[in-house]
């Protein structure tokens, strides 16, 4: 075989096993889809949604489990978004070049990519140990501070896109800084902080770890912010391991829930992002 | 101006000044929190695994014993199956990451670059639970019945790596974590890479093609050759995600203290013993130690995603932004 036609040899089966690659990694993808939605179609019926978790082997839901992760969820983006953009428009507006900056912009894409286990146990010793229980409070703590790396990552992607000369020429009206950012950039990086808000919703409606030792687990329904609370995420894990039929059928009912919830975000993210023509902000 | 038409705005600019002054702090306060989330995590860990390691010193690195009956706790048995299973992670997903990278800035129809893109960062957004129930009851079963059958046979009688293969299929153990997370830090690794391989500039590709370079070529000897920080951070990155990841893991890893040579037996990782273990944990010295491993991880996990991030921040000031 001449030079040439072993580097074309080599060329072809290199590129080809890029391909076959992306092929395994999509196929991945339908494999886990696939198969929570043979297993998990089949136990959502509407008593998920009109019932609280059941003792083994009688009926039940996970109306009491749904309820607690949207209460905990949309608690730890407000307790994080806030915290998470005003962190960006400091990093954005007022220190964007300063050492400080840099420091603080470091160390919050460490933590954005920290485990989230030890966020947990972070709040257990800080919230937990003190109010001597579990608590739902407790739990959108936690969430809360998974947020706000998530949130001033993409905030500040986003505050950085609006053009100088805006605020330049809100400078020259007379605003102060304040006036400037609350009534011209925030307005005008609208959708990339709504993005970044769907992002970090994402982020935190599949995590666990974190609420196994802070919101724990109910098996009955509780409104109390200050008691345990259900969780999809926890009631999962519990009923995945256990060895009940009518618990495992509930626990991929909510594996398809959540995924379905997740992945539904995440492609709102990308059409708001994309339709507004904001460049997307990677968070990993 | 007189002095009468200044005065009634000098009190709206002061209005103004002073809001100026508090929004400023406000924004000061929240950036510094995020110093303090990180200065509060290592407090708080430290303030907890204190009786740990203070009863066990330097002996909790090294002692792979953990039994809460006799209060005798050491990490070596969870350090070891967290650095295994991560691994074997990235020993899988690297290569098949590089592979996906290179083919959709290669090869790709471009009008398929976007959808295949999304759909496998969108894999990024499954939530790590879902990973850990598909492990258990999809993957974990072909693994045992196919896999690692087929692998005890073809590699447990060779020398030295022999024993690595060696043991009864079990299905769930130190390889089904290291596969099911490999799957969880492709998008990751994948997404990292495919960034840098399109900062490559473009002169430089064209004149390899100009001296006649096949495709494979350009990618091997020009495009990776000069994102080579880029790929190490990605994959680093990667595995400051494998090391930390918890749910994925806790349901297939085994929960077994020990270590035992095979890779096909069960095992524990640090984040698998503080999932399993915390709540039920009885005694003070048993959660100190829950604890510790905690802030092991973190400390480990830090040190590792903090050298990924200099050498991805070198290439942002570069002029891209990962």
């Amino acid at each position: 075989m001449s030079n040439l036609a072993r580097r074309r040899l080599t060329a072809t089966l290199a590129l080809g096993a890029a391909a076959v690659a992306t092929a395994i990694g999509l196929a991945f993808l339908a494999a886990i889809l696939w198969t929570l939605f043979s297993r998990g179609l089949g136990g959502l019926h509407w008593q998920v949604f009109t019932q609280t978790t059941p003792a083994p082997g009688s009926s039940g839901g996970l109306i009491n489990a749904i309820y607690g992760s949207v209460v905990m969820t949309l608690l730890g983006v407000l307790i994080g978004a806030p915290i998470g953009i005003l962190a960006a428009t400091y990093l954005s507006e007022y220190g964007r070049t300063g050492r400080i900056s840099m420091v603080i912009r470091f160390i919050n894409d460490v933590l954005l990519s920290a485990p989230s286990i030890v966020i947990g146990l972070f709040v257990y010793t800080l919230v937990v140990v003190p109010m001597g229980h579990f608590s739902a409070i407790a739990g959108a703590i936690s969430l809360g501070i998974i947020v706000i790396p998530v949130a001033v990552r993409t905030s500040e992607d986003m505050l950085r896109l609006v053009p100088q000369s805006m605020r330049h020429g809100s400078a020259a009206l007379g605003a102060q800084p304040w006036r400037s950012i609350t009534s011209i950039v925030y307005p005008a990086a609208r959708s990339g902080l709504l993005t970044g808000v769907l992002l970090a919703l994402a982020r935190v409606s599949g995590e666990t770890a974190p609420l196994l030792f802070t919101a724990l687990n109910n098996q009955f329904w509780n409104a109390k912010l200050t008691q345990p609370m259900a969780n999809l995420p926890v009631v999962i894990f519990q009923f995945a391991t256990s060895p009940y039929k009518n618990w495992q059928s509930l626990a991929w009912a909510g594996a398809l829930l959540i995924t379905l919830f997740v992945l539904f975000l995440s492609v709102i993210a990308r059409l708001v992002s994309r339709m507004f023509g904001v460049r997307e902000s990677r968070v990993e | 101006m007189p002095a009468e038409l200044i005065l009634p705005y000098k009190s709206q600019l002061k209005r103004e000044a002073r809001a100026e002054a508090a929004f400023k702090t406000l924004t000061m306060v929240s950036a510094a929190l995020v110093l303090v989330v990180l200065a509060g995590v290592l407090v708080a860990l430290t303030y907890g695994a204190w009786p740990a390691l203070s009863t066990f010193r330097l002996g909790f690195l090294t002692r792979e014993i953990w039994n809460p009956v006799t209060n005798q706790f050491g990490a070596l048995a969870a350090l070891y199956g967290t650095v295994i299973t991560s691994v074997i992670a990235m020993l899988i997903a690297v290569p098949l990451a590089f592979g996906i990278a290179v083919f959709l800035t290669e090869t790709c129809p471009l009008g398929l670059r976007g959808p295949i893109g999304t759909c496998i960062e969108l894999l990024a957004a499954v939530p790590s639970i879902v990973f850990g129930i598909w492990g258990l009851f999809v993957l974990a079963p072909i693994l045992q019945h196919t896999v690692q059958p087929w692998i005890i046979d073809s590699f447990g009688d060779l020398p030295w790596i022999g024993k690595l293969f060696r043991g009864p299929p079990y299905g769930i153990g130190l390889m089904t974590a290291g596969f099911v997370l490999a799957i969880m830090v492709l998008p990751f690794v994948t997404s990292i890479m495919r960034e840098v391989f399109l900062s490559t500039p473009r002169s430089l590709k064209e004149a390899a093609y100009g001296i006649g370079a096949t495709q494979w070529e350009v990618v091997w000897d020009v495009v990776l050759p000069n994102s080579r920080a880029g790929v190490i951070g990605g994959v680093m990155l990667g595995l400051g995600r494998a090391l930390g990841e918890t749910m994925a893991v806790t349901f297939v890893v085994g929960n077994a203290h020990r270590i035992s040579g095979s890779l096909l037996a069960p095992g524990t990782t640090i984040s698998a013993s503080i999932a399993n273990e915390f709540t039920e944990a009885f005694g003070a010295l048993y959660t100190s130690s829950l604890i510790a491993l905690g802030l092991l991880l973190f400390v480990l996990t830090f040190v590792i995603i903090a050298a990924a991030r200099l050498l991805l921040l070198r290439l942002e000031q570069r002029g891209a932004r990962l």
